[in-house]
């Protein structure tokens, strides 16, 4: 769910991405992405190249990631996938706030001023609450926007 | 093209350095300025829900659009240069405010002998020590003449620190080894977070001399000269890609353009893209007429203006004047010319990631809540048995861990970057992490420098800035020293584990590394080393006039703002005080 509302939002779709030619789809690492293809197209034939994975075992599930773990699929969808679990909910994931509980992240807090230089050594923990919870009004997300 | 009157000053840029001027010459002066900024229009009630980590952080929302203009890189002249198709190894703000918007707020000021690097490490070390292919330069003012300009912005902005060094007399607690002040902070030290503390004991007992980072992130309500008044800091750790909800850091928005507004002489265009800066060749070497730009419905206006003030990003300064055809290209081959040489960066990286047993709150706190020790800086420390020259800042910043960017740093007996012992680990280690990052001084050298791309083009059709940037051997060897020093803290630290940075290699323009560029409008005290004299007066066009980090030098390892900001106030001082009396080159 969150990685389709990505998708189809700006960022799936290159919306500010640098994307005039030429194109040097063999640049080093360290040019950064060089390629045409956006991220839609790049998932397209990513989820392509994993025909029946959902078929498959657990254990056949890892070995086919193995294979695929250094293409820039891969590297999407790991990253897509971290995103989805400790994004604000109002994107879609990150549903009840379960990825923040599991790493003791409260969320956006309006004040930290009386804890900040306390609690040292032990562990923190406010109730998560959302962006709309702690402001008080509906946020819209930018994929809903633009 | 629509040619519109002349205006007194038109300043191109709506960013910390442009509406710095805009206040000054609105405020002291009666002349009409007209500040031309190419993003949106901003104002401090944006960022009362902006605290997303997903749009603003990872998705960056406040950054340029890319899609319309980026710059091109290379590592050197073999190299084809390519254009960096998403934000990477900078992060430069759109819109009103610019980057001084999504800051972190850091406030240092550059060590005295950063100003003289030039004379005094060679009258130190002999000109045979420098690195061979180095173009470091003098800046053409000393630190003397800034620092009543220091202290100026420090009041501006309210700036909470420990002075270590009043007026000659060292300060215990602050940092012993800054450059001699003429006043205390105007507020005390932001609180320090666990980490932060953590860090601040070691290297107590380590012998160093740690001090509270200077802070535009205030520690307490602070009202300045100006009558703008702000909120002390809540430590709500959005700072850094975010604009501040409670006004509480710094911005050009909350303290500038309120102040701004009051002048009746001063207006601000937005959508207002520069292309050009309109010169009129003269004996001398020219004479600015105004600015063309393409206005929010795309229509193509000429401004006319007896003042230019550029005041565009860094980078983008540099590329106007090429593109305008102002001043004399850099040509690394001959050492010819002066615009677009001494493109510098800062040698910035996590020097070592520290694994603890006991959580750290790391939710909490603040882009310039921290600690910072300077032993390791400049020519603080002796370097003779050394194979490098100069050195930087280490800092444990507690600025707001953000979960998206730090989940799933582990340590190394982890070997994979995904699956279920990862997880594990990742869930485990994500509030028990912290990086003790470096900022080191990046030297000059002949071969980085800047000039336009030859074959990519912005959505307009004017050619992207190209930039051949690479580290040496001194950056490299700096950063294996600082990385060992670094170590033996975290451990002090009580860290279980701890991962050192793997060194620098070639330039990787995808890591993230600050966004303190310097360089290619250099300023200097001869025209024949510099684009601009010691006022940020062009040499050839003397009403023009050429604001922020483009006329560093080199990179001084401290975080510019606070200097790009002393030398607008000096230079604002100067169009006021002299130009607009006799207009003419002021050196």
């Amino acid at each position: 769910m969150y990685i389709d509302r990505q998708l189809a939002g700006p960022w799936g779709r290159d919306r500010h991405r640098y994307t005039r030619g030429p194109f040097e789809e063999n640049a080093a690492a360290e040019f950064g992405y060089q390629g045409k293809a956006t991220p839609q197209q790049i998932y397209r034939q990513g989820l392509r190249d994993l025909k029946g994975f959902d078929q498959l075992a657990p254990t056949g599930q890892d070995e086919k990631l193995k294979q695929i773990e250094t293409t820039l699929f891969f590297s999407l969808l790991r990253q897509n996938t971290i995103e989805g679990m400790f994004c604000d909910p109002m994107h879609g994931g990150n549903i009840d706030m379960v990825g923040w509980q599991l790493i003791g992240f409260p969320g956006p807090r309006m004040s930290n001023y009386d804890d900040v230089d306390k609690h040292f050594g032990e562990a923190f923990r406010p109730k998560p609450a959302s962006l709309s919870l702690v402001t008080g009004h509906k946020v819209i997300p930018s994929e809903d926007q633009e | 093209m629509k040619t519109l009157p002349a205006v007194d000053v038109v300043i191109v840029g709506g960013g910390w350095t442009g509406l710095l001027m805009a206040k000054e010459l609105g405020s002291r002066t009666a002349l009409s300025v007209v500040v031309l900024e190419r993003g949106g229009p901003r104002k401090t009630v944006d960022y009362a829900d902006d605290m997303d980590e997903l749009d603003y952080a990872v998705r960056l929302r406040m950054m340029q659009d890319l899609s319309q203009e980026t710059v091109t890189f290379r590592h050197n002249l073999s190299e084809r240069a390519l254009p960096l198709r998403q934000h990477g190894s900078f992060l430069h703000g759109a819109g009103i405010g610019g980057s001084g918007e999504h800051w972190n707020g850091q406030m240092p000021r550059i060590l005295p002998d950063c100003f003289e690097l030039l004379s005094r490490s060679t009258a130190k070390y002999g000109a045979k020590r420098l690195p061979e292919d180095h173009s470091i330069e003098d800046w053409g003012i000393t630190y003397d003449e800034l620092e009543p300009h220091y202290s100026r912005v420090e009041v501006l902005v309210g700036v909470s620190g420990k002075a270590g060094n009043l007026r000659g007399k060292q300060m215990e607690g602050g940092n012993v080894f800054e450059g001699w002040r003429s006043a205390e902070y105007p507020t005390p030290p932001t609180k320090t977070p666990y980490f932060s503390t953590l860090f601040r004991d070691a290297a107590k007992v380590l012998g160093y001399h740690p001090y509270p980072t200077p802070a535009a992130t205030i520690s307490q309500a602070y009202t300045n000269p100006d009558g703008v008044a702000r909120a002390g800091c809540t430590y709500c750790g959005f700072c850094e890609r975010f604009g501040c909800m409670i006004g509480a850091k710094a911005q050009p928005t909350n303290i500038l353009l309120p102040v701004i507004q009051k002048r009746k002489n001063v207006s601000i265009r937005t959508g207002a893209w520069v292309r050009r800066i309109v010169n009129e060749a003269t004996q001398s070497g020219g004479k600015a007429r105004g600015v063309t730009y393409i206005d929010a419905d795309g229509e193509e206006i000429f401004q006319r203006a007896e003042l230019v003030v550029l005041a565009s990003w860094t980078l983008n300064n540099t590329r106007l004047l090429l593109l305008s055809k102002i001043g004399e290209p850099y040509e690394p081959a001959t050492g010819k010319g002066n615009l677009g040489r001494n493109l510098t960066h800062q040698v910035y990286f996590p020097a070592a990631t520290a694994f603890f047993e006991k959580p750290l709150n790391r939710f909490m706190g603040a882009g310039a809540a921290g600690i910072r020790i300077n032993d390791l800086d400049g020519d603080v420390f002796d370097h003779s048995g050394l194979p490098f020259l100069r050195g930087g800042t280490l800092e444990a910043v507690s600025l707001g861990h953000r979960p998206i960017a730090n989940f799933g740093v582990v340590p190394h007996v982890v070997k994979t970057g995904w699956g279920s012992e990862w997880k594990k680990a990742g869930l485990h280690y994500y509030d028990r992490t912290g990086n003790i990052m470096f900022y080191g001084e990046h030297l000059a050298y002949r071969g980085n420098f800047m000039d336009l791309d030859p074959t990519y083009k912005n959505g307009l059709g004017d050619p992207l800035l190209r930039l051949t940037l690479d580290w040496r051997d001194n950056e490299q060897r700096m950063a294996e020293f600082v990385t060992s020093k670094t170590v033996e803290i975290a451990r002090a630290m009580g860290a279980k584990e701890v991962t050192s940075f793997p060194g620098l290699r070639s330039y990787d323009a995808t890591r993230n590394q600050s966004t303190h560029i310097q360089g290619g409008t250099i300023m200097g005290s001869s025209p024949d080393r510099s684009v601009i004299n010691p006022y940020l007066q062009h040499w050839q066009v003397s009403n023009l006039f050429v604001l922020g980090a483009s006329a560093f030098p080199q990179n001084g390892s401290a975080n510019p703002t606070l200097t790009i900001l002393a030398l607008t106030y000096r230079t604002a001082d100067a169009i006021v005080d002299r130009y607009l009396k006799s207009p003419a080159a002021l050196a």
